[in-house]
């Protein structure tokens, strides 16, 4: 067997592999469980580089599950932006296990297998080439993410499971009546076929066929948080415990790329363009509300996911390659830099007073009595190497979430103005999107600042017990980012050749087909 | 027919999302399993041929294609029913957790006047 021809089934079949193999252990082997998952993360992003090399070099890679050929069989499909998605996965895959095996993954059963199971649900998201199989993957990955969010326990993780997995049936119920609706107009679910038999339409049935994208639409749009369809994220993200959070990061991304990808390839960005502008940036607006409202620093990074899923939205919907090549650097430097917050999150929050997220102005008014004592403590409090450490650290996914130089995300933000504001005369809802998006920044400096002046500034704390194991992943996905601000070069030509490829969508409709 | 499963699919959509929208957990699980069911019976529709015959082809005759109803659906449907079903199973564990941990039956949690 020759395992390059089989590359791309890979990533569905290693951590499936692994994750059933999981199921079968004593619950109380945690050194061989963790041995397994680790290994097969390892392996999963070797894959998926070779992916992402292979699709640099030829963008359509098709395989045919069980031989059938394309528009008969299920095809699976790894395209630049698949094997994208597919290296994103794994990198957070291996900051939330590492994570995880300091303490979480004994506070619950069957972490490992639930983990595995998730990564799997997410590759085959992206790879699949086929629109009822992006149902099963979505359904699988979300049956991961219910259980997931509900590691650990405790009444404010089940209470807001409850409205996560009640909303998302409600959307998946919507995926299958679009899918249904495009597949009774159509007769097909290959997406690549689908884009060849969508504009012979019969002028009857267009009307059907809208509609079912439509429904569609709103399916995906629910998981990708826009307004008003994301009340739901930043409550399920906060409860959840830190290294199931980590992972969500993609979560709401898997929404936005579903949108990427079938929107282009169905309409060719013809319709709907204006509903994605002015939603991604009614979105903007309610995530940079909320981060400014958040107390809670769990709450600050859901809300900071859903400033990152509108500005993604906004910037798809105006429609210009230029623009998504940038969006989709911003994709991946925003999951990076919120996974590695939703981790840090959890070290910071063991140095501080229970009750100590309570805003300045609202402590001063309660505890003013207390302010007398403060001086005298604070002498001879030298600030020691974890709270160096965390503090730094902090301090990057400030300047990640708010966009600011020198780390990447402030690179995507340049990179997408300049593609928005290109056009002459600029429309007047890219200056709109220009004044949100630098608004967003400065919400985002202000809340973390404020947040941070609190944690690390506090004069009655802990020093956190904080593990190396612990601390390695969040330095890991910061690298990462520093990493891509140096590399910045490299990255967006792929991110340019990927957008391209996106908006001429020919040369995956005929790799796909065969023609 | 036609007539007739379009009003069960409307019948049961609507009362479907109207228990979805009341404030106890079992009638959101009640409501999400009759959605279910008028999305499955939808997606069977989609399917549906005017007098569909079973797609059997049998050897040596020539067949009149159109008058078979598309397998398809049927296929789709069966995967949506196990995934329906399954995730009905799991909505209802996390029913009874949070029955146990929070003491009241709202969706929210709590009570509503407290």
């Amino acid at each position: 067997m020759n395992f390059d021809d089989h590359l791309v089934v890979l990533p569905i079949v290693l951590p499936l592999a692994a994750g059933a193999a999981m199921l079968l252990l004593d619950e109380r082997r945690h050194l061989l469980k963790a041995v397994m998952a680790v290994a097969s993360v390892l392996v999963l992003i070797g894959i998926a580089l070779a992916l992402l090399r292979a699709a640099d070099s030829q963008p359509v890679r098709v395989y045919a599950l069980g031989g059938w050929p394309a528009p008969f069989g299920i095809v699976l499909v790894a395209d630049r932006l698949a094997a994208l998605m597919v290296l994103l996965t794994a990198v957070l895959g291996l900051a939330a296990l590492a994570f995880s095996l300091a303490r979480w993954q004994r506070a619950g059963p069957r972490f490992h297998s639930l983990l595995q199971l998730m990564l799997m649900g997410l590759n085959g998201a992206f790879l699949t080439g086929d629109l009822f199989n992006l149902f099963v993957f979505f359904e699988l990955l979300l049956a991961a993410s219910y259980a997931l969010t509900l590691h650990g326990s405790g009444t404010a993780r089940v209470r807001a499971s409850l409205h996560y997995i009640a909303i998302n049936l409600t959307a998946s119920l919507l995926f299958l009546i679009g899918a249904a609706l495009i597949y009774g107009v159509t007769g097909t679910l290959n997406m690549a076929d689908l884009a060849v038999k969508i504009p012979g339409v019969s002028p009857d049935d267009v009307f059907l066929l809208e509609a079912g994208a439509a429904i569609l639409g709103v399916a995906f749009l629910v998981k990708a948080g826009m307004w008003p369809l994301g009340f739901w994220l930043p409550t399920t993200y906060a409860a959840a415990s830190a290294p199931a959070a980590a992972i969500f990061a993609i979560l709401s991304k898997v929404g936005v790329y579903a949108v990427l990808r079938l929107w282009l390839l169905f309409f060719d960005g013809a319709h709907g363009g204006e509903l994605l502008l002015y939603g991604g940036m009614a979105t903007l607006a309610f995530g940079l509300i909320g981060v400014l409202a958040s107390q809670a620093l769990g709450r600050l990074a859901g809300f900071s996911l859903i400033v990152s899923s509108g500005t993604l939205l906004a910037v798809i919907g105006s429609g210009q390659p230029a623009a998504t090549g940038a969006a989709l650097f911003y994709l991946v430097v925003s999951t990076l830099g919120v996974s590695a917050f939703f981790l840090l999150i959890e070290l910071v929050e063991r140095a501080r007073e229970p009750g100590a997220d309570i805003l300045a102005v609202t402590a001063a008014a309660f505890l003013g009595a207390d302010e007398d004592d403060g001086p005298e403590e604070e002498v001879g409090v030298a600030i020691p190497a974890t709270m160096a450490l965390l503090g730094l650290s902090f301090a990057c996914c400030g300047l990640l979430i708010a966009g600011l130089p020198p780390l990447p995300a402030f690179l995507a933000k340049v990179g997408m103005l300049g593609a928005l504001l290109a056009p002459q005369p600029v429309p007047a809802a890219s200056w709109a999107l220009l004044a949100l998006l630098s608004l967003s920044g400065l919400a985002a400096v202000i809340a973390m600042g404020r947040a941070g002046v609190r944690i690390f500034w506090a004069t009655q704390r802990s020093v956190p017990r904080v593990r190396v194991i612990e601390m390695a992943p969040v330095a890991l996905l910061l690298g990462l980012c520093f990493a891509l601000t140096v590399a910045a070069g490299p990255a967006m030509r792929y991110l340019q050749d990927t957008a391209q490829a996106l908006h001429a969508p020919r040369a995956y409709i005929e790799g796909v087909l065969g023609k | 027919m036609e007539i007739v499963l379009a009003l069960a699919i409307g019948i049961l959509t609507g009362s479907g999302v109207w228990l979805l929208l009341r404030p106890r957990t079992f009638q959101v699980v009640i409501g999400l399993s009759l959605l279910s069911y008028a999305v499955n019976l939808f997606i069977f529709v989609m399917g549906w041929v005017r007098g569909g015959h079973a797609p059997f082809v049998e050897p040596g005759k020539v067949v009149d294609v159109a008058s078979f109803a598309d397998p398809l659906p049927q296929a789709l449907v069966l995967t949506a029913i196990v995934i329906s079903f399954a995730m009905t199973a799991l909505l209802l564990v996390v029913l009874l957790a949070a029955r146990g941990l929070t003491g009241t039956d709202h969706v929210d949690g709590r009570e509503p006047d407290e």
